[in-house]
């Protein structure tokens, strides 16, 4: 059924921190292998070794440059959101300074499990479908006509075709991994959170308040995506925390000044033969 | 947006072909078809333009229908559609769709059953109510395919209109232009099919005053429109990824570094460059010409069976233009995430 089931107690999705994340693309590497073999796999790419390589892959890190808004002063980015809402940015009220110099943000992109997702209300056949019990959005790919409605629908970009395949495929939050009884019990994760070398991906159920992904997420001001939309989404981002900007970096220690004329001829030889 | 072409072909054609349908109900509910008294029944007299209107429409919105299974992965699948009518504008198309082809069946079965048993009344090629329901029967279905033509064409433009990422569809003027386009280039079709033998139709003055007030209407829509959907757009990467209160975010390094699904199916650059020519285009040979056509043949006796096929060709191929601008020109906010502004 593409109607919504009612809300669910258990939210179960994502963290992700962007301030560990180095953009090393190890979570898409890692999502793309487990879920090629896994249960709703495989993932075909078209021309693989060729020119033009494509294919669908659930993660996508995207690399961007953060202009700095120049003093490095509390309390300006807070100003400028306020003046442009409702578009603002939901980490409008981080109490973080803003940087002054540019920073580089690595930015992991995937399917965001929102609570009241549009691509699965689009959808004609009852293909793509919300669980009841955990929130997870997930594409039925027996049911799916690939008519890539839904990948239209979701402003997230976490739907894409597979031309090899002629269906929808997208991100199942490894729900054959984390209910997996064959695994041990510490890896019933998803592949990506699995396989981040920084820890910057978290999971856990973000619709209970006392779960380590929920307090880490009060505790660091994490945000939804496009909140604006109305597509209610699960996952959360962690912001940046502050950068050096310079002027509080340490200082390179200066060159001492050395009186050679009260050394001895041995170390004033040593002296002019090392400064060479 | 990727304009494809089976998705413009679709939503052009079956549009044109309920429109039509929507103008023979409406004229078989309404301008109920000159009669002559026969034999003890009442016969219908120049049946063409509903002859033709069923055809045409019938071959119009099938081949519609068909050309929008081509862009689907699984076609054989497609019956799969018609399950989730409660949420999905696309599914209540398909059923809208399904439901209009009953009262067009219905008025053919009648029409052939009449034609079958009017062989033998007269020389005069005529159609009659040999039913006592004929002339009630005809008024209900004709209703019946006004109102499925419209709505299955209400269900298109709703399809895109629901969706929120894409700025240039999820706006009034979506449904609005897709209905009154159907229409109008219905009428432009019902207006060539009655300059064809036999294709008389009572109220023609009214289809022609119709024509040319759509045509002045779809014109200004499409203005109002266009000049929406150039103001531009709030969003940017640094909304998109929340980290606008960190400063101006501009986007280095793509995820891939060739094109993948996103940025070949919502990334299409093109129609931007040309767009200017391209409405223009679309207004002139899609809405001007053929009202000023229309407009000639309402006050210029004689001329309006010369004008029809004149004017039904710029006006299609100006309606296509303007299908393909509403894809081409149409940005997905999936596309901020890549850089797009």
């Amino acid at each position: 059924m593409t109607s919504l089931p009612p809300r669910a107690r258990r939210k179960l999705g994502l963290v992700i921190d962007l301030d560990t994340c180095v953009g090393c693309h190890a979570c898409a590497v890692a999502c793309k292998e487990w879920n090629d073999g896994g249960a709703f796999g495989p993932l075909p790419d078209a021309d693989p070794y060729g020119a033009e390589p494509n294919g669908v892959w659930f993660n996508r890190v995207h690399s961007y440059e953060v202009a700095g808004m120049g003093n490095g002063e509390w309390g300006i980015g807070r100003s400028q959101a306020q003046s442009t809402a409702p578009c603002s940015s939901t980490i409008s009220d981080s109490p973080f300074p803003i940087p002054a110099s540019p920073q580089t943000v690595h930015f992991p992109r995937s399917c965001l499990h929102c609570e009241t997702p549009a691509c699965v209300t689009v959808c004609p056949t009852g293909a793509s479908y919300k669980r009841a019990e955990d929130g997870i959005v997930l594409v039925d790919e027996d049911k799916c006509i690939g008519c890539q409605l839904c990948a239209w629908a979701c402003p997230y970009g976490a739907r894409e075709f597979s031309a090899r395949r002629g269906v929808m495929q997208k991100c199942t939050l490894c729900v054959d991994r984390i209910y997996n009884e064959t695994l041990d019990e510490a890896d019933r994760q998803p592949a990506c959170v699995m396989a981040c070398p920084t820890r910057a991906r978290h999971f856990g159920d973000l619709g209970d308040a006392d779960s380590d992904v929920s307090k880490l997420v009060a505790e660091r001001d994490g945000y939804a995506l496009m909140p604006e939309l109305g597509y209610a989404p699960v996952n959360r981002y962690l912001p940046p925390r502050p950068r050096r900007d310079g002027t509080t970096a340490a200082k390179a220690p200066a060159a001492e000044p050395i009186d050679t004329v009260q050394m001895s001829p041995l170390l004033r030889w040593v002296d002019r033969v090392l400064s060479r | 947006m990727r304009p494809s072409f089976s998705i413009i072909f679709f939503t052009v054609m079956s549009g044109a072909g309920y429109g039509l349908w929507m103008i023979v109900g409406v004229a078989l509910a309404l301008f109920w078809p000159e009669v002559s008294p026969g034999k003890g029944l009442t016969l219908m007299r120049y049946p063409g333009l509903y002859l033709y209107g069923l055809a045409a429409g019938f071959v119009l919105v099938s081949s519609g229908l068909v050309s929008s299974l081509w862009h689907l992965g699984k076609p054989a699948r497609a019956w799969r559609a018609f399950s989730q009518w409660r949420s999905s504008w696309l599914s209540r198309e398909g059923v809208a769709a399904l439901f209009t082809f009953i009262p067009a069946i219905g008025i053919a079965v009648i029409v052939a059953h009449d034609a079958w048993v009017m062989r033998t009344v007269g020389n005069e090629f005529v159609i009659g109510g040999t039913f006592w329901f004929s002339t009630t029967a005809f008024s209900i279905l004709g209703m019946l395919l006004a109102v499925g033509s419209m709505l299955t064409v209400f269900c298109t433009g709703n399809i895109y209109a629901c969706l929120k990422p894409v700025r240039a569809w999820h706006n009034r003027y979506v449904v609005a232009g897709y209905l009154l386009l159907g229409i109008y280039s219905g009428g432009l079709l019902a207006w060539a099919l009655c300059s064809l033998p036999n294709g008389h139709m009572r109220g023609m003055r009214w289809l022609l005053a119709g024509i040319a007030v759509a045509a002045l209407a779809g014109a200004l829509l499409k203005h109002f429109y266009w000049r929406f959907i150039d103001r531009e757009p709030d969003a940017t990467t640094g909304d998109a990824t929340g980290l606008k209160s960190l400063g101006v975010v501009r986007s280095f390094e793509q995820p891939h570094t060739e094109e993948n699904y996103l940025t070949h199916e919502m990334g299409f650059r093109i129609a931007r460059k040309h767009s200017r020519k391209l409405r223009r285009i679309a207004l002139v040979a899609g809405f001007l010409v053929p009202a000023v056509l229309a407009l000639l043949a309402l006050f210029v006796p004689g001329s309006w069976r010369a004008g029809a096929w004149i004017a039904l060709v710029p006006g299609m191929a100006g309606i296509f233009v303007e299908r393909w601008l509403f894809f081409a020109e149409a940005r997905h906010t999936v596309m901020l995430y890549y850089g797009a502004r």
